[in-house]
């Protein structure tokens, strides 16, 4: 007979949310993607203090110069600094990405919650709503609206935001028409709750897996949008810099200045894929089906 | 099977007027109106405005406009260009031959790539090969279309000098038919189809091993049947039924890449087409092109579900 040299595990009570990171922990390239997006983030925020440069500072002397020690990355076809404009464009795309994914969040969750909570009626219209707008190409709209209105920051986010909340609501729903029969929020219901604790306390946190992931992708969806509509001159003004209007006219100079087309769109790449692969492992660590 | 089918279509009907309806109220709560375009021109004068408004029909109640443009639509009508003076159909339709060209070969392209990627990788999994091109396929979803247009252009055309950088002809009046002209094709096609070729061949990889191991594999392999054969009459064909659904999904892909890659690439399609008209706002063609690309989104969703049911037999009894 042997005897058992281990000890009791003294937590074996583990919380979801713990559950979930450690899972997330095995995932190295996300960990590794988030270490990245903390210093992209932390070097937009604090641009002012990193480069001495402004973020539209020209030097018409000093126009397509390679790196030197005055200009790390060298300077664009204006004499900007591209290391200054590439951590003010942060800020730009990298804002833009995020807020307009929350905005688009919140509103997918609130109609997906409602569709999915109702049924019935509600459900249907709300549904086929989506489904139509779903069959246009979101890029195709934004195209034509940010050419008649001249955007801003804000107005690109805003907008950004209400064109991509529809996948989402057809996820949330989804989930809250197969919960809603389930036992406990049968049995919640039994013993008197109403709708808002319902959602609130019940179903929405069985959601929260499917949420953030989607999110995550959102964002990553958010980043190139941006980018593309800024390269087509259709994002934020042409002064203020992001990663996608900075490759707008680099072409023009690949041959003198390569480094101009290549700095920005690596950043956006390295951007991208960082949330992406972010994304694959919370979708990994949140899937209670793993 | 055909009760299948005409099901379908018949729920697509609602989902077409409603694009239709829908490009008629974005059109029309576009700051300015579908009158935009005049608003800034010099000489126009109070008097010219309103004729340009009753002459487009803009005077009549909202309700009678939307019902002419539902009937003119389901006629082909799509009005007139307001830069061109011509039918809108006639302005797209010479535009269409390229796009499909082109899109139509980068599809191509991205299946044979797909294939070949994701079979090596469910062939020879967690090898050298398989985590190679794994990496290559994230790489690829998260580049932005029109960088890795541009960057393509600038490696192969510029630097290289290998392949022509813009342009489907090599001057006025010398396109010489669809086959022709390869080498200026290629470029644009690779950068729509690497897009996709990341994600599908992955999907192909994984939905291979998912068949692979399936009983009826096995019998193949115990029947004595060679390897090959068991690949490629058994498992492929299996492993390849959602894949159709998959292409289909990311056919609105194409449709939004096409815009960037025939701009890059100076390509006179579709795309191009409606990137220029941006600029000018000719909201007649802008709203042909935006019910155009939603109806192909529908028909293509249509298409995938049909050609599922007809490659799965199990779904034909349903």
């Amino acid at each position: 007979m042997s005897q058992t040299s281990s000890s009791l595990p003294t937590d074996f009570f583990v919380s979801p949310t713990r559950v979930a990171w450690r899972r997330f922990r095995r995932h190295k390239l996300a960990l590794v993607s988030v270490v990245v997006l903390v210093l992209m983030g932390l070097a937009a925020l604090f641009a002012p203090m990193l480069t001495p440069y402004g973020m539209d500072d020209q030097d018409l002397f000093n126009q397509n110069a390679p790196p030197s020690s005055e200009h790390w990355l060298g300077t664009d076809e204006l004499g900007r600094d591209v290391l200054g404009r590439l951590l003010y464009g942060g800020r730009v795309s990298l804002s833009v990405g995020l807020f307009a994914a929350v905005i688009s969040t919140t509103i997918g969750v609130a109609v997906g919650a409602v569709a999915g909570y109702f049924g019935g009626a509600i459900d249907n219209v709300l549904m086929r709503l989506v489904d139509l707008l779903l069959a246009f190409p979101a890029i195709f709209l934004l195209l034509i609206l940010f050419a008649t209105i001249r955007p801003n920051v804000t107005t690109v986010i805003i907008y950004l935001g209400v064109f991509g909340w529809l996948y989402l609501a057809r996820i949330v729903r989804g989930e809250f028409l197969s919960l809603r029969e389930k036992d406990f929020v049968v049995a919640s219901r039994a013993l008197g709750a109403g709708a808002p604790r319902l959602i609130w306390r019940h179903l929405l946190p069985n959601v929260a897996g499917a949420i953030i992931v989607t999110t995550t992708l959102e964002i990553a969806f958010n980043l190139l949008a941006e980018g593309t509509l800024s390269f087509l001159g259709f994002g934020v003004p042409p002064e203020v810099p992001t990663w996608g209007n900075m490759l707008t006219s680099a072409s023009s100079t690949y041959l003198t200045a390569p480094l101009l087309t290549i700095v920005p769109g690596v950043t956006l790449t390295v951007a991208v894929l960082a949330v992406n692969f972010i994304g694959d492992a919370l979708r990994d660590a949140l899937d209670p089906h793993g | 099977m055909r009760a299948y089918f005409s099901r379908r279509f018949i729920g697509a009907v609602p989902l077409l007027i409603g694009i239709a309806v829908i490009s008629f109220v974005f059109m029309h709560a576009m700051p300015g109106g579908p009158r935009a375009l005049y608003g800034k021109s010099r000489g126009m004068t109070d008097e010219r405005r309103e004729q340009i408004r009753v002459n487009m029909g803009l005077d009549q109640p909202v309700p009678v406009q939307l019902g002419k443009w539902l009937l003119n639509l389901a006629q082909g009508d799509l009005g007139d260009s307001i830069i061109q003076n011509r039918p809108v159909s006639e302005v797209m339709l010479e535009r269409v031959a390229p796009t499909l060209r082109l899109v139509i070969l980068a599809i191509a392209l991205s299946i044979v790539l797909a294939l070949v990627a994701g079979i090596s990788s469910a062939l020879w999994r967690y090898s050298f090969i398989d985590h190679a091109i794994s990496a290559l396929a994230f790489i690829g979803l998260a580049m932005p279309v029109f960088w890795l247009g541009l960057m393509l252009q600038l490696f192969f055309a510029v630097q290289l000098g290998w392949l022509p950088s813009a342009d489907m002809t090599d001057g006025p009046g010398s396109d010489p038919g669809f086959f022709a002209n390869l080498d200026r094709i290629i470029l644009p096609a690779l950068t729509l189809a690497l897009g996709t070729v990341g994600s599908w061949s992955r999907y192909i990889r994984t939905s291979m091993l998912e068949v692979i191991n399936q009983d009826y594999i096995r019998t193949a392999r115990a029947k004595g049947l060679r390897e090959v054969l068991v690949i490629m009459r058994h498992t492929l064909r299996n492993a390849l039924i959602p894949f159709v659904t998959v292409v289909a999904i990311d056919i609105p892909f194409f449709l939004t890449g096409a815009v960037v890659t025939e701009k890059i690439f100076s390509w006179p399609g579709l795309g191009r087409l409606f990137f220029d008209t941006l600029g000018s706002r000719d909201y007649p063609v802008l709203m042909g092109l935006l019910v155009y690309s939603a109806v192909l989104i529908v028909l293509a969703n249509i298409l995938a579900d049909l050609v599922y049911g007809w490659l799965d037999p199990r779904i034909k009894y349903k």
